[in-house]
């Protein structure tokens, strides 16, 4: 083929006709807003089944579906379904007043009925609720008006939080049991923002606003989530304008492009970094606990890994959460951590040793800051030794109480409720804590039925004291969640890490 | 008759290799760590928890005792519910392998395009800077790996040039008239060519990645059998005959040259259908690869049986097809 003049310039010609077609659309009105989403969605019942207790996915489902308390992005409660809600005076009964007006997305009306068949179908141990043993604490679920009562079978101070939490959905009871499991999973439908128009499994969904929405009808009348697993193709989903909106990419790339043709938000979730400790050999020993703690500077892996994205924490409770105490304080302090070393006759020429376990990949830059953690601890004279395991096995020699001394994991709890972070983790008889101190044990055992609000959350802050001071479980930070968005769209983002298509305006 | 006994050796071989996947596929994937019981615990879940949830999904049973209740079930096509979706097995797998299917067929024939490509023009002007400008292309398409080809070709034609689709099958809002799942095929026979278009901009990316590979090796070989079929008589015959080097390569050397490519292409096929897996995660392409690596990370274990068997009875079949059509193709065999 000979080039000259007039064929290059229509092989220019046509290069730059090729490229105009994908033109990225950020740069123009957004018709329908487009999401690149990090995860799949399983299953549509968010009440049952595994996917019901997958944080990653709770966003979707509650753009489809109402929980019974609204939570704000700041994670307060707020009315939602259920306006007002409490304990009669002996908290024997809950009662709850459900709103009115409201309609399921196929015009039928929501009533008490519906939350009283849900709330009663989640306590039943043969529906596979996972949080059966929750809900289970309610029963003889009854209407009266527009209000639904039950007896308390065992008194639980954060039963309202889990209507705001995991499974704490409501489903249309009378749609529920004429389509069946199976027709429901085709055809989903609930109160919320958005009503599902198709979905694709591993591909898509495509959602419709609901117009009749209680709150309000969202801003984008159409939303796509595409389903984007890998952080590469989300980057290059938003970055070509394929997709408007994406989250979890590496800090790196987020401010790469935030301050150009994209734009971002980057706001502190639920999602904690933690170390467990196991009371299993050297980890027995207070002293070698408190200098692995001491040890560790956290605000300089933050700053140098995580490139600034995180919030240095000395508890399980971030600031969001209610038990949350900011006098609790675990400093860096290299020669304490030597100190308390060579109290237990280690230091640096004669390494105490023990095996700390990581995830690689599994949050961002998981096994870097072990590495880094191992890196600073060799200086005081700890010598540990990294085992990198997938988070399956992690879930399962934690349930067998058979974590390594040391192991890195992250926690979520998206509801900020003392319980649900120390006490599920630190609690020895649960399946997820592997700290089986009987002190520990009597001083949470207690506060699990504490019917008095302020002296519940009073005792937790002294339990995370307590553990803080005797370095029973070495907490690092809070995540930051990276959102990137087109400049056409403005992100609130949700503490809970939920990405929430009705919480999104157009700029 | 030869054939007919081959094929029949061969089914036989088939269901004991199916027999033998099953059975490895059941045990192994319940003696890695990861209980799909313990990843759907919730903080606070009791051993009485523990112990409902396994009962529920049948996890409580001995090994023994649930591997024949998924046997029985298999045989009578029933393999069981995935425990992450709750839709039945069969059903979810089946609905995904046309979109596998579709886009290894795709991979497959631009393999044969750009590695035949490539060993014709290599053996055109063998020994001169064209060939080693090839085998130098060759090399490197060789060199790396498919999902680094895909990632380069997002940077390339998703980014830099974004002419083709990053992620997904086909266009969310576009309303597919299609009664099957093999989009690509049914596109075409509808005459549908604005949705044709579509899926083919979804899955060049991703085919064009599996592809590349898969073209180098194609080309080294039918380049080398070419070159050698170039110095037998008949060719030599037909030169002295007065056809154009072209015409001697394609006419009369391609076709016997052609015979071991064609099995190098058979097994490739099931290595290909097998880097699909990664391929699809990469660019969201919903088909059973991207099905299976959410299976795995959720310890779904009937699914994961489920989409280990059918990989291993395409594996299969693919080889049986391939063996036949070499029996065919190659007179020495069709004859014997």
């Amino acid at each position: 083929m000979n080039i000259n003049r007039r064929s290059l310039l229509k092989l220019s010609a046509a290069t730059m006709a090729a490229g105009t077609i994908g033109l990225p659309s950020f740069a123009q009105q957004i018709d329908e807003l487009v999401i690149a989403y990090n995860v799949n969605l399983p299953s549509w019942d968010p009440t049952v089944g595994p996917s019901a207790v997958n944080p990653t996915i709770q966003g979707l489902y509650q753009s489809v579906f109402d929980q019974y308390i609204l939570q704000q992005p700041d994670l307060s409660p707020a009315p939602g379904l259920l306006t007002e809600w409490g304990w009669n005076e002996d908290k024997t009964q809950v009662w709850m007043t459900v709103r009115d007006g409201v309609t399921w997305h196929d015009g039928s009306p929501f009533t008490a009925e519906d939350v009283a068949w849900n709330l009663a179908r989640v306590a039943n141990p043969e529906t596979g609720s996972p949080i059966q043993f929750v809900w289970g604490t309610l029963t003889n679920h009854r209407v009266e008006g527009n209000k639904v009562i039950a007896d308390v079978a065992q008194f639980d101070p954060t039963i309202f939080k889990w209507m705001y939490f995991l499974t704490g959905y409501v489903l249309p009871k009378a749609y529920y049991e004429k389509v069946g499991a199976e027709g429901f999973e085709a055809a989903p439908i609930g109160t919320g923002p958005y009503m599902v128009e198709k979905f694709e499994r591993n591909a898509f969904v495509r959602l419709k606003a609901n117009a009749n929405y209680w709150g309000g009808k969202p801003d984008f009348d159409t939303v796509t989530i595409k389903f984007v697993p890998d952080a590469a193709a989300r980057v290059a989903e938003v970055e070509s304008g394929n997709s408007h909106v994406t989250l979890e990419m590496p800090y790196e790339e987020y401010d790469r492009l935030k301050g150009g043709p994209l734009a971002g938000v980057a706001a502190p979730i639920s999602d904690i970094g933690m170390i467990f400790l196991n009371d299993i050999e050297v980890m027995t020993d207070p002293n070698i606990r408190k200098a692995a703690a001491h040890a560790i500077d956290k605000q300089a892996i933050i700053d140098r890994l995580l490139s600034g994205y995180g919030v240095k924490i000395d508890t399980l409770q971030t600031p969001e959460y209610d038990a949350y105490d900011a006098s609790i304080a675990v400093p860096y302090d290299e020669a304490k951590a030597i100190e308390l070393l060579a109290a237990s006759g280690f230091g640096p020429d004669n390494p105490v040793k023990f095996k700390i376990q990581t995830t690689k990949g599994f949050k961002p830059k998981d096994y870097e800051m072990v590495q880094a953690i191992v890196g600073l601890w060799r200086k005081v004279g700890i010598e540990a030794e990294i085992e990198v395991y997938e988070i399956a096995k992690h879930y399962e020699l934690r349930a067998a109480d058979q974590l390594a001394p040391a192991a890195f994991y992250n926690w979520g709890n998206s509801v900020g409720d003392p319980t649900t972070s120390t006490g599920f983790a630190m609690f020895g008889p649960s399946p997820h804590s592997v700290w089986d101190g009987e002190d520990l044990i009597g001083m949470i055992g207690p506060l699990w039925g504490e019917a008095d609000e302020a002296k519940r959350i009073d005792g937790w802050k002294a339990v995370d004291k307590y553990i803080a001071e005797n370095a029973l479980v070495i907490p690092l930070l809070q995540y930051v969640q990276p959102i990137l968005h087109a400049p056409g769209v403005v992100v609130t983002p949700h503490a809970s890490g939920s990405l929430l298509p009705h919480l999104m305006k157009r700029a | 008759m030869a054939i007919l006994r081959l094929l029949a050796i061969r089914l036989f071989t088939t269901l004991v290799t199916l027999s033998g996947v099953a059975v490895i596929v059941f045990f192994v994937i319940r003696v890695v760590p990861g209980n799909p019981i313990a990843m759907m615990l919730p903080p606070g879940a009791t051993d009485e928890d523990i112990a409902r949830l396994s009962a529920l999904y049948g996890l409580d049973q001995p090994l023994v005792t649930q591997f024949g209740i998924w046997v029985a079930g298999v045989v009578q096509g029933d393999f069981g519910t995935s425990i992450t979706t709750r839709q039945p097995v069969l059903d979810l797998v089946l609905g995904r392998l046309p979109a596998t299917l579709e886009l290894s067929i795709m991979a497959l024939v631009m393999a044969v395009i750009l590695g035949g490509a490539a060993a014709l023009t290599g053996t055109r002007f063998r020994g001169g800077r064209t060939e080693g400008a090839i085998d130098v292309a060759n090399g490197m398409a060789l060199s790396v790996p498919d999902f680094l080809w895909g990632l380069v070709l997002i940077l390339l034609f998703g980014v830099l040039l974004p002419l083709f689709h990053i992620s997904g099958r086909v266009t969310p809002s576009l309303e597919l008239p299609f009664t099957t799942d093999f989009y690509l095929f049914e596109s075409l026979i509808r005459l549908r060519f604005d949705l044709w278009a579509d899926i083919v901009s979804h899955m060049f990316m991703p085919a064009l990645a599996l592809a590349i590979p898969l073209a180098a090796i194609i080309g080294q070989l039918l380049k080398q059998s070419l070159k050698e079929t170039m110095n037998l008589d008949y060719v030599t015959l037909a030169r002295t005959k007065g056809y154009g080097e072209t015409r001697v390569i394609l006419r009369e050397a391609l076709r016997n040259a052609a015979l071991p490519t064609l099995t190098l292409v058979g097994v490739q096929f099931t290595f290909l259908i097998g880097g699909t897996v990664i391929i699809e995660r990469l660019f969201s392409y919903e088909g059973l690869g991207n099905m299976a690596i959410d299976a795995v990370i959720n310890r779904d274990l009937p699914l994961i049986q489920g989409i280990v068997l059918l990989f291993a009875l395409i594996f299969t079949v693919v080889n049986l097809i391939v063996d036949l059509l070499y029996a065919v193709l190659n007179p020495r065999l069709r004859h014997a």
